[in-house]
């Protein structure tokens, strides 16, 4: 079993341009991360013997940065395969698999370039029984259980759109944001819409990026320039590929697994948490992440967030780089909220959470089909 | 009649009775002999347990408004806007399908709503399972 603070993270660094990056492919966003990531921490391509991606074969990456590991996971579960290769290299380094591990993403989400994204197959459970029907693309799928949560838990659309205002809140304090200007509610239940009751401004941005973490053994972490970020806890799970099924639609079963097995393998309380990351592909997400990982009771978190309890100078500073929703979404944002948990341990966030000891930052994969949890901490 | 340019499944060995129960202007889901529990998308085994006693039955056709989003952008084989609705069948299992016969509104989609099954073809050999508002 994997100890708290056996692991830590030692290099973290996204992309040197965001946004749109017209003169970047795919593959390349995930090498000009992995460069950036070895040059924050002192390391050489070299000295990486186990690697891990998604959006990219690490085969692919490994042949493009002159590597043979010793340690591979491609695991592709979307958005959050990043917090789900943090768990995995964490217990493989733990067990001596490797040393260093490279965990990278890279995503020409927007131009487009290179990019590996397979066409819908017509014979999977997905493609006979659900794509017949008109879902086009994640706006029209991840937001599917949404209305349904809204009569059982009494959601109303005024707490939905919040949720957006409170995030661009934060994203105005973030130089590197897409979007910095304040929003209103009504500026929310105003703008255009995508898929009712869903408007563009409750869905995320569509951009180029990427990100790249590199993970030691907290022994080894002590001689690294940076300061270093110990894993706490980890926790991953897997529900449906397809939404129709997703087993109880006011809650994710992934995320009731992900994030409650790592807060206990963290040994912490929830009063313990001192920032908090829930990926936003859309508006709805912090609300059922809130939820399903036990900060608020089923039916509160929109109410939690209506009472600026997430925003700048709230009890549970949530989301402070801006999230999907307002900093940037390549299509696999896992890896920008686990650098923001990164960047709040080191004390080098723009929205820096004074103080902050604790950062929990929660992925989804898909459309509510997958999760990844992990706990960080900056205190040895 | 539907847009030729809706994407077209693709039946497999284990969903083909499915296909040809649709043909016929029926829908078949499976059902655990052992427990009676019904299940759905079709696999020959009960999910979760892994027990191959199982059986191929008939469904009633009726189902509720379960959830749905209303798409305002054109998709290849549907015109704006366009509803994507899960309904809860009677029999318990869940299905994403379209609703027709009826606005595609809020007002007019009301969750929960009573719904009536409407074997609709795509071509000539898939029909699709479509739901429209009951009637009476």
């Amino acid at each position: 079993m994997l100890k708290p603070r056996e692991i830590a993270i030692v290099g973290a660094a996204e992309t040197t341009g965001l946004g749109k990056i017209p003169g970047m492919s795919n593959i390349q966003l995930h090498a000009d991360s992995a460069l950036n990531a070895l040059k924050d921490c002192g390391l050489k391509v070299s000295d990486i013997d186990g690697i891990a991606c998604a959006g990219e074969s690490p085969t692919n990456l490994a042949h493009y940065l002159g590597i043979v590991p010793k340690y591979v996971d491609g695991t592709g579960v979307g958005g959050c395969s990043f917090m789900i290769h943090v768990r995995h290299a964490a217990a493989a380094i733990s067990a001596g698999l490797c040393t260093t591990v490279l965990i990278t993403h890279g995503e020409s989400g927007s131009s487009r370039i290179g990019l590996n994204r397979p066409a819908p197959n017509p014979a999977s459970l997905a493609g006979q029984f659900e794509l017949p029907y008109g879902p086009f693309g994640p706006p029209t799928m991840f937001t599917i259980p949404v209305l349904r949560y809204m009569k059982e838990r009494g959601l109303t659309h005024e707490q939905l759109a919040n949720v957006s205002v409170v995030q661009r809140e934060w994203a105005a304090m973030n130089p590197r944001a897409r979007f910095r200007d304040p929003i209103t509610v009504e500026d929310v239940l105003n703008s255009r819409m995508i898929a009712y009751p869903f408007r563009i401004l409750q869905c995320c941005l569509v951009t180029d990026g990427g990100g790249a973490l590199i993970l030691t053994s907290a022994e080894r972490a002590k001689d690294f320039p940076t300061k270093p970020v110990y894993i706490l806890g980890t926790g991953e799970s897997v529900e449906t590929p397809m939404i129709s099924q997703m087993k109880d639609f006011t809650s994710s079963a992934a995320f009731r697994v992900a994030g409650p097995t790592a807060m206990k393998a963290a040994g912490i309380s929830h009063a313990d948490v001192d920032h908090l990351m829930i990926y936003d592909a859309f508006a709805h997400l912090p609300i059922y992440g809130l939820e399903d990982l036990g900060f608020c009771k089923p039916g509160e978190a929109g109410a939690f967030i209506e009472a600026r309890n997430t925003a700048p100078g709230g009890k549970l500073p949530m989301n402070t780089n801006g999230g999907g929703l307002s900093y940037t979404h390549t299509g696999m944002y896992g890896m920008f909220a686990l650098q923001e948990s990164v960047r709040q341990m080191r004390g080098t966030a723009p929205a820096q959470v004074k103080g902050a000891k604790v950062s929990v930052c929660h992925g989804v994969g898909g459309m509510f089909a997958a999760s990844g949890t992990i706990v960080f901490t900056n205190e040895a | 009649m539907l847009d030729p340019k809706r994407p077209k499944p693709l039946p497999t060995p284990e969903t083909q009775h499915f296909w040809d129960g649709m043909k016929r202007g029926e829908l078949l889901l499976q059902r655990d002999k052992d427990t009676g529990e019904v299940y759905f998308p079709p696999r020959p085994f009960v999910p979760g347990t892994g027990s191959t006693n199982i059986e191929v039955f008939k469904a009633s056709g009726k189902a509720i408004l379960y959830s749905y989003v209303i798409h305002a952008n054109p998709a290849p084989g549907f015109t704006p806007p366009y509803a994507i609705a899960v309904v809860q069948l009677e029999e318990g299992p869940r299905m994403m399908t379209n609703i027709v016969d009826c606005p595609q509104t809020p007002e007019a989609l009301v969750l929960d709503m009573p719904l009536e099954l409407v074997p609709t073809e795509l071509d000539d050999t898939i029909t699709l399972p479509l739901f429209r508002p009951a009637k009476g």
